[in-house]
Formats: structure tokens, sequence, C-alpha cells
């Protein structure tokens, strides 16, 4: 099971990857996202996919889950969800004001 | 168990959800945030003597003993780093009173400048990895909104490019976590280390470091500085020096807290990279700060140059060569807090930044002339200040441990350093007066007020070096053993 996953995490990665290295800017946004997604998963994948119960002490289980990785992916959600949003509204102030959402016009060598 | 250790944390928060409500009351946001930064500066203050007196100071969250809960840790270098960067803090923020503009302070400018104060001091006193991300989020968070605050265009345009790196960055840092944690199965830092080495610091782990090498040095602008430049010349003076002074320490403190700490095992491998890293950044940095003619783009450059000084320390990893970076990151935080804001009155006072269009200022301001002046020979190392008994230290260290090349890298650095910043004043503050805009701006008692606190401040730091070096020599020592740190935070 962790093969499949690893591999899922390399293609988001990859697409990831291609994403950002592009000239729009909504597309270097999606490509972040991706790379978000693809690290959660990752700390899902690296603390051993067994099978257990869910980390609930009511299942009376004889084997859960690690619970740690999942609330290092709730907190780390979390904090990508804020940063995604306020990455949009930036996106979208700096479409209005300066015109473009192309990367390469934006360099800016010279100082308006 | 000692509560003080979350007050740096606590009294700058409760500062800022405060702070929220007061939106239009400039007034009353002016004095709570400089209460609560007296309060935090006084709080640290009583950590650095508490961990002076009795040894290194733990706090357990909740009562979950380490390695199942989070726990905060103040050695030497913590408290000292803490105790700087609060400092640090209030004189900016005084000097923010005049010169970052009304609409600015209404629209939480102060809540802001808070919350990156909670990030750094969190970074400095957490002994949890997990923790230390989430800190270094809660300060480049804070730090989007400071650089963006105002929205002209080009605060627009570089802060897409200092969030995508830094988001780029946080998403290595948790791939880098979350291999660390398949690899070795916790996240508590001392725990982290006895893990470590037991499992002996294989391919795997060395592999691993150096994903962590390559996510602290995106945060601290060692060799992956392409983005600085940019993105510190663009927020207004105040903001640039709290950046300057604290966010690329912050990344050093963790590149040095991680390989001394956890991977220290392999130095030929992680600290000859560094090494390689730091020289290249001295040099490329040296370039920089020889090849442009703006104050903001040349003092940026010094912040480079002074990255890779310390990381040399850290890669020669001696007694003395960790001694002297400590003392050169310290010295550093507000030798450049000072240079920035001094930076800041030039521009101010001359209205341009770039350096063939100013000049003459010396007959009228003669306070923040002399005051540069004492601020670029303080960063360059001239010996009756602060900035000498550090590059002594490393500069030692390197020779002691022949690494003869990196050493005269380092020394050969400190040459531009000097040049680059003695041009500055030489343009701005000799020669003739340039024809200026009608009225002469003026030069408020506040803004000087903050510089003069800071230039005291490396002044005393030279004169006073034997005492500061009591506490720095102590920190070293914790660096060299991590046994200490360890036994402090696991066996209690």
């Amino acid at each position: 099971m962790e093969l499949y996953m690893s591999l899922a995490i390399g293609i988001i990665f990859t697409v990831g990857v291609y994403l950002i290295l592009s000239r729009s800017l909504l597309r270097i946004i999606l490509g972040t996202s991706l790379l978000t997604h693809g690290v959660h998963m990752l700390l899902l994948t690296m603390s051993r996919l067994k099978t257990g119960a869910a980390p609930l002490l009511g299942q009376k289980a004889d084997a859960y889950v690690d619970p740690l990785p999942q609330a290092l992916i709730l907190t780390s959600i979390v904090i990508s969800f804020g940063v995604t949003s306020f990455f949009f509204v930036l996106a979208y102030k700096a479409y209005q004001k300066l015109g473009t959402d192309d990367m390469e016009l934006l360099r800016g060598k010279d100082d308006e | 168990m000692n509560n003080l250790l979350v007050f740096p944390l606590l009294i700058p928060l409760c500062a800022a959800a405060i702070l929220i409500f007061l939106k239009n009351n400039v007034i009353a946001q002016r004095w709570i945030s400089v209460i609560g930064m007296l309060a935090t500066v006084s709080a640290s203050g009583a950590i650095l003597v508490q961990v002076k007196t009795e040894g290194i100071q733990t706090l357990h969250m909740s009562g979950w003993m380490p390695p199942y809960g989070i726990v905060f840790v103040a050695d030497t270098l913590a408290a000292l780093l803490v105790l700087a960067a609060s400092a640090v803090g209030a004189f900016c923020l005084i000097f923010s009173f005049g010169t970052v503009g009304a609409e600015r302070e209404r629209y939480y400018y102060y809540p802001f400048f808070q919350f990156l104060l909670v990030g750094v001091n969190g970074s400095f006193l957490t002994g949890d990895l997990f923790n230390l991300f989430v800190c270094f989020e809660v300060m480049l968070i804070s730090s989007y909104a400071l650089i963006v605050l105002g929205g002209t265009k080009r605060q627009l345009r570089e802060t897409l490019k200092y969030m995508l790196i830094n988001i780029l960055s946080s998403t290595l840092f948790v791939a880098a976590v979350a291999y660390l944690y398949g690899a070795v199965g916790t996240l508590n830092m001392a725990h982290l280390s006895l893990r470590v080495a037991e499992a002996g610091q294989d391919g795997i782990l060395n592999v691993i470091a150096i994903l962590f090498l390559i996510v602290f040095s995106l945060k601290a602008g060692l060799f992956l500085f392409f983005w600085l430049p940019g993105s510190y010349s663009v927020p207004p003076a105040a903001v640039a020096a709290l950046f300057g002074a604290l966010l690329t320490k912050v990344g050093l403190y963790a590149l040095i807290r991680t390989f001394t700490l956890i991977f220290y095992h392999e130095p030929q491998v992680t600290h000859g990279w560094i090494g390689w890293m730091a020289a290249a950044t001295m040099v490329l940095g040296a370039f920089g700060a020889v090849a442009y003619s703006d104050v903001q783009r040349i003092l940026n450059y010094n912040v480079v140059i002074s990255v890779g000084f310390i990381a040399f320390g850290l890669a020669v990893a001696s007694k003395d060569s960790l001694d002297g970076a400590v003392f050169y990151l310290l010295h550093d935080m507000f030798a450049k807090a000072l240079l920035f804001i001094l930076g800041g009155l030039i521009v101010h006072l001359s209205g341009t930044s770039r350096l063939k269009e100013m000049g003459g200022l010396i007959r009228k301001y003669p306070a923040a002339g002399w005051m540069f002046f004492i601020a670029a020979l303080a960063v360059a190392g001239i010996p009756p200040l602060s900035g000498f008994a550090g590059k002594l230290l490393l500069i030692r260290g390197g020779l002691q441990e022949k690494e003869y090349l990196l050493t005269a890298i380092s020394l050969a650095s400190s040459f531009i350093v000097l040049y680059s910043l003695i041009r500055l004043f030489m343009n701005a503050f000799w020669g003739e007066e340039k024809a200026r805009p009608e009225q002469a701006p003026a030069l408020s008692k506040g803004m000087l007020l903050s510089a003069a606190g800071l230039c005291v401040i490396v002044i005393a730091m030279g004169l006073g070096s034997e005492w500061v070096y009591r506490f720095v020599t102590d920190a070293g020592d914790t660096l060299m053993n991590p046994a200490i740190y360890i036994d402090a935070v696991l066996k209690e």
C-alpha cells in the first residue's frame, strides 16, 4: 500500500512543480495547493499504513492507527488553507493594480 | 517546570488580540504595544537571569512529560536570542511611530507587529520540531501582511514572490518532518537527538539532514537568498529593520539548533555543505553589496553577507567558532536593526534611495551621520564596537581548525562590508548638498531616539564584551555538548 501511495505522491509533486514553474499566477497557486496535498499524503504514508481501528478509544480494538500524523496533518491543512486564501486575495489585488497575471511581466527591475 | 517561559509568547499574543479591537484609536494602540513590548523584554530578561543561575529551564505544556507533550526549552542561546529579539522589536516599534504613516497604523499594523514577535520568540523557545514549523508559519504569515500593508504596486509584486518562496519552503519543511518521523518516530528535539544517535546517522538520515539544510537555508538566506534583496526593499524602514534583524536570524537559529543537537554525527557531509554554502553566500553577497548604488539594496546584501559569516561559524563547529557565531548573531540583530533604521532615515531625508542623487547631509543632520558611521564600523568589526569580539572568535576558530580558505573569504568579506557601508556614508553625508524637495524634511526626536538607543547598545556590547562573553560561552558549551540539553529536557 505504501508503494502505491508513494507513487501517487510522486505524481502529485511532479505536477505541482510543473505548475509552479509556469507563467500564469493562477496555475502557480494551483501548483502550491497540489504540493500541500502531496505533503499531507506523505505525512500519512510515512507513519505506515497499518490496518487498525480509528483512533477512538470507544472502538475497543486491539490495534489502532497512529494518531499523531493525523493531528499534524490537521494542523498543516488549516495553516495552508489560511495561506492559500491570503495568496488568492493577493493575486486578485495584484491583478487589479498591476493589470497582469504573467510572472514574466512582474520581474520589475525598474522601480515605478 | 517554569511557567515564565511562555510569557515571551503570551504577552505579545494578548497585546495583539487586544489591539485588534482598537482599530481607530491610534494613540491607545501605540501605548498598549509599547507596554506589551516592555513587559516582553522584562520577562525575557528574567528568563535569562534564571537560566544563568539555575541552568536550562523547561516547561512541559499541560504537564505532559516529553517526548509526549510539547516542551519549551530555554538554554542560554534561546534566552539570549529571545531577549535580543524583544529588545530589537521594542526599538523598531518606537521607530515606526513617526514613520509608517497613519493609514498603516489604522489597518492593524501593530497587531501584525506583535504577532510577528510571537512567532519569532516561539521559534527560539520551542523544543519540538512540528511546533517550530507552526511558529515559523505564525511569523511568516505576519511578515506577508507587514510587507504588503500599504498595497503599492512594488509591494504587491514582491510579496507575490516572497509568499511563493516561503510556501515552497514550508511545504518542504513538512515533507522533511514526515520523513524524519517515518525514520525515527518522534518529533521532540531532545528525543530526536537520542534516536538519531542510536540509529547512527546513516544514508537516509543524511538525506533528511540535507533536506532540513535546504529548508532552513531558504528561510535564512544562506546561499538560497535570491528572494531576499527584492522583498526586503519594498516595506517601510521600520518593517525592513525588523525583518533584517529578526527573520533571517530565526532561520540561522534553526540551522544551528538542528546541526548541533540532532545531525552532528557526520560533519564531513553536513558541515561540509554548510561551509561551501557559507563561502558562496559571502562571495555573492559581497558582489551585490559593491555592485548596487541604491541604499536598500546595499543594506540587503549586507544582511546576506552576515548570514554567510554566521554559517561559517556553524560549519567549523569548534568551541571558539560556535561561541563566535552566537556572539555575532546577537551583535548582528542589533547592528542590522540600527543600520536599516538609519538607512530609512537617509532615504527619508534625501527623498531618494539612489546614492548619486544624495549628498551633504552631515551639515544639517550630524547626529544621524555619526550614528551611521558608528553602525558601519560596528558591522565591519572595528575593535571597540560590538562586531569585533564575535569576528575575532570566528576567525580564531577557523584558523585553529585549519579552514584557511573559508577564513580568508570571511576576512575579505569584512573589507567589502566596510567598503560598501563607508561608500554609502561618504555619498550620503559628505560632499555637496544636492537639490532636495522644497522644504527640508524634519527629523523628529522619536526617530533619532530609537537609533540612539540601538547605538548605545552596540557600543556597550563592544566595551562590555567580557561580560557578554560569560553568557555566550555558556551557550557555546550547550551547543558543543548536546547531552546537557538532552538531560535537561528528558530527565527530570
